[in-house]
């Protein structure tokens, strides 16, 4: 086997200089470091959008934006998040980890990998451009139903082709994690010995292999209906416009679940390094990930239970979301049992993940109340949905990265982050996070309607609690940065295993690791497999 | 990169491409779907023939309403409503309900009406043995048309049932600007199941 890659400086460890080290990067470290940047300040981009929404909504009545660009607002907000913060904030953790959890040289693909990468920032311009066109950016929701999303302006065509982008890189990224662990492991490095975050990856790159096309052919039709004078969606040419419902939302499940398995990954691989005991449940958790991924092909009619189904389809796709509480719940109880009795200490990173632990549960549970088909009739499209995707969004998946980030920070850089001003960050921002998110419970059940830029005087109190505590939220967030570029900049030697309880191949390379690392298979042993 | 990693990598591609055939093949699947299952409930009626019609069963003693709804799509400039907005009828009895549409532009537009009932669930009980919305309509400039539809409410239309109603939506067809160039009004009409 050669590796393209590793050819020219595979004896010193030179790194290109200059813009081309970026442009042209084929490196899997340089790879997921602009990857993860790239997220980072997507991350803001997005949460700007969110402070727009949180601005309009403190008092009732109109007061800052129209209603259209309210509706942009929560539009863009979740695309952009979703495909530009989480997804990528994903991929370059895995684009990092992988190869050296595996003990691999680089990724199998690298110059696909470079262009994966490369194909986001185009897609975002083309998505963030329609700010400025006739008609405006897209304001029918990030679902994009028809016939609502074809009233778009000139609009339409580039949030359909940013779409397209979007899938193409992510298609490539998965394919190339594939290749990557089922070719490329080191000798003794078997299935069942993988990092589970790993085993996510693999995981969530199926997922994204059988869903991504799902939608890229969804929003082509929604292209041709619009330009072409098809008529999938349109009830005058003999469409159904549910029909959209039904092909999204076959993409958009396994999607939430492209979205949260790999923050999973990272939290199976920081609890066992701080309870200083292996993950309870190894094979269980394998197994359990992957029939979580199987079951979300089969649920996802309970996104439209309000749309108008025969009780035998909401029955069966009430039945099957129950379905999914089971291995979750394994997963949940497997995390619980690794710290039981073991010696925690409470780092960043752990704390982040038990954060993790508590408030997924809690979304998830809430997630469970609207699975039910008779009561999601009351909550359907209002602030209860919202508070429950904001608290996997959020808490679950979101803190899962940050956790990720603090916990291979030192690895990455060589030096050892603030631990003050990590603890810092984690508490202002679990506490700032539940003042925003948990009310909407409460404004969901009262009847509040989501995505209204106006709303009854009698929520006036909570939504003006929310938007302080986004307010504080999305403040706590630049501590993040500040700890990152101090870390970065330099502090205390990382030791090679960085943490006390630490396993894994990642933590036998030197930190910072090498340029290229494992140009040589590392062997390996039972002993030294997963934590 | 490794011959395994290409092959691996070859085989992804082709699953990925699939599954992007796969979301058009669901176009068709989610119908086969339901008529295989019998899950189809959508609010759309039944087309009978008279023969069939006169055989069912005629219950004098119940009496139930039907209301019909027209609308007519933004992009069509026609007049469409119903000479009577609602009707009580025995189940059973064929009857008939007549609509009045107006062409108000002064070019030749075809129309195509699409129907729905309401509760969804009547809808598997109310049958149509003629119906304007079976095939397109054509309207010279200025015309002004009686349509009507024939239908016959099933007997078997569950006891809590009272009040339905029939709804149509005009649009305009999608060869209508084609017609309107060459002012023909011989266009063949197409059925669409409703």
């Amino acid at each position: 086997m050669s590796y393209a890659a590793v050819h020219d400086d595979v004896h010193h460890d030179h790194k290109p200089t200059g813009i081309g080290r970026w442009l042209f990067s084929t490196n899997h470290k340089d790879i997921g470091t602009m990857y993860m940047v790239f997220a980072l300040i997507m991350f803001f981009i997005g949460g700007a959008m969110a402070m727009v929404i949180r601005l309009e909504l403190f008092q009732p009545g109109l007061q800052f934006v129209d209603p259209q660009f309210f509706n942009s607002m929560t539009t863009v907000h979740a695309l952009v998040m979703i495909f530009g913060a989480v997804m990528p904030a994903g991929v370059g953790l895995a684009n990092w980890m992988i190869p050296m959890m595996i003990g691999a040289p680089d990724m199998a693909f690298p110059r696909m990998n470079n262009m994966s990468f490369w194909i986001l920032p185009f897609a975002f311009a083309l998505l963030l451009s329609t700010f400025f066109m006739q008609g405006g950016a897209p304001a029918g929701g990030w679902t994009m139903y028809p016939p609502l999303v074809l009233q778009l302006g000139d609009g339409l065509p580039f949030l359909i082709f940013a779409v397209h982008f979007l899938g193409i890189s992510s298609i490539m990224g998965a394919i190339n994690i594939i290749a990557t662990v089922f070719n490329m492991r080191a000798p003794g490095m078997t299935f069942m010995r993988l990092p589970l975050f790993v085993w996510t990856w693999i995981i969530t790159a199926f997922l994204l292999i059988a869903a991504m096309p799902v939608l890229a052919g969804a929003v082509t039709m929604l292209l041709t209906d619009k330009y072409f004078g098809t008529a999938f969606f349109d009830a005058a040419g003999g469409g159904d416009p549910v029909l959209f419902q039904h092909v999204f939302w076959f993409f958009g499940h396994p999607e939430v679940y492209i979205l949260v398995l790999p923050s999973f990954g990272i939290i199976s691989q920081i609890i066992p390094t701080f309870a200083r005991k292996p993950l309870f449940g190894y094979a269980s958790m394998v197994y359990a990930t992957a029939s979580i991924a199987f079951l979300s092909f089969f649920v996802w009619a309970h996104h439209m239970f309000t749309a108008g189904m025969p009780l035998a389809g909401e029955l069966f796709f009430m039945y099957a979301t129950m379905a999914i509480a089971v291995p979750t719940g394994v997963k949940v109880f497997n995390w619980t049992a690794t710290m039981w009795r073991g010696s925690m200490t409470f780092e960043t990173p752990m704390l982040f993940s038990i954060g993790v632990l508590f408030m997924f549960t809690l979304g998830g549970f809430t997630g469970l109340m609207m699975g039910i088909t008779p009561v999601d009739f009351q909550y359907h499209d209002t602030y209860f949905i919202v508070a429950h995707f904001h608290y996997v969004l959020v808490p679950g998946i979101v803190f899962g990265i940050i956790a990720g980030v603090y916990y291979w920070l030192p690895k990455w850089t060589g030096y050892m982050y603030d631990e003050t001003l990590g603890k810092w960050h984690f508490w202002l921002s679990t506490i700032s996070v539940n003042v925003l998110f948990f009310p909407m419970h409460f404004l969901g059940l009262a009847g509040m309607p989501r995505r209204i830029p106006d709303y009854n005087t009698q929520f006036t109190d909570w939504n003006q609690i929310i938007s302080i505590g986004g307010l504080a939220f999305g403040l706590s967030q630049l501590i993040l940065v500040w700890v990152v570029i101090k870390c970065v900049r330099g502090g205390e030697k990382a030791t090679d295993q960085v943490w006390e309880g630490a396993h894994g191949l990642e933590f036998t390379l030197p930190s910072p690791p090498p340029f290229h690392s494992f140009t040589t298979p590392p062997k390996v042993t039972e002993a030294m497999a997963h934590s | 990169m490794s011959a395994a990693a290409t092959r691996t990598a070859k085989k992804l591609f082709i699953f990925a491409i699939a599954m992007f055939g796969f979301g058009y093949a669901m176009v068709p699947l989610y119908n086969v779907f339901c008529d295989v299952t019998g899950l189809r409930l959508k609010g759309k009626t039944g087309e009978i023939t008279e023969t069939v019609a006169a055989t069912v069963y005629v219950d004098p003693n119940r009496l139930v309403t039907v209301a019909f709804d027209t609308n007519v799509n933004s992009a069509l400039p026609w007049r469409f409503k119903a000479q009577q907005y609602t009707m009580k009828v025995h189940p059973g009895v064929i009857t008939e309900a007549v609509f009045v549409v107006e062409n108000n532009s002064n070019a030749t537009v075809i129309g195509r009406a699409v129907p729905s009932v309401v509760p969804t669930q009547a809808a598997l009980f109310f049958n149509k043995t003629e119906c304007f919305c079976f095939t397109k309509q054509t309207l010279t400039a200025g015309e002004r048309k009686e349509i009507v539809v024939r239908f016959v409410v099933d007997s078997k239309l569950p006891k809590k049932i009272n009040t339905m109603t029939l709804s149509y939506t005009f649009y305009e067809a999608a060869d209508s600007k084609n017609v309107a160039q060459s002012d023909s009004n011989t266009v063949k009409a197409i059925d669409i199941k409703s």
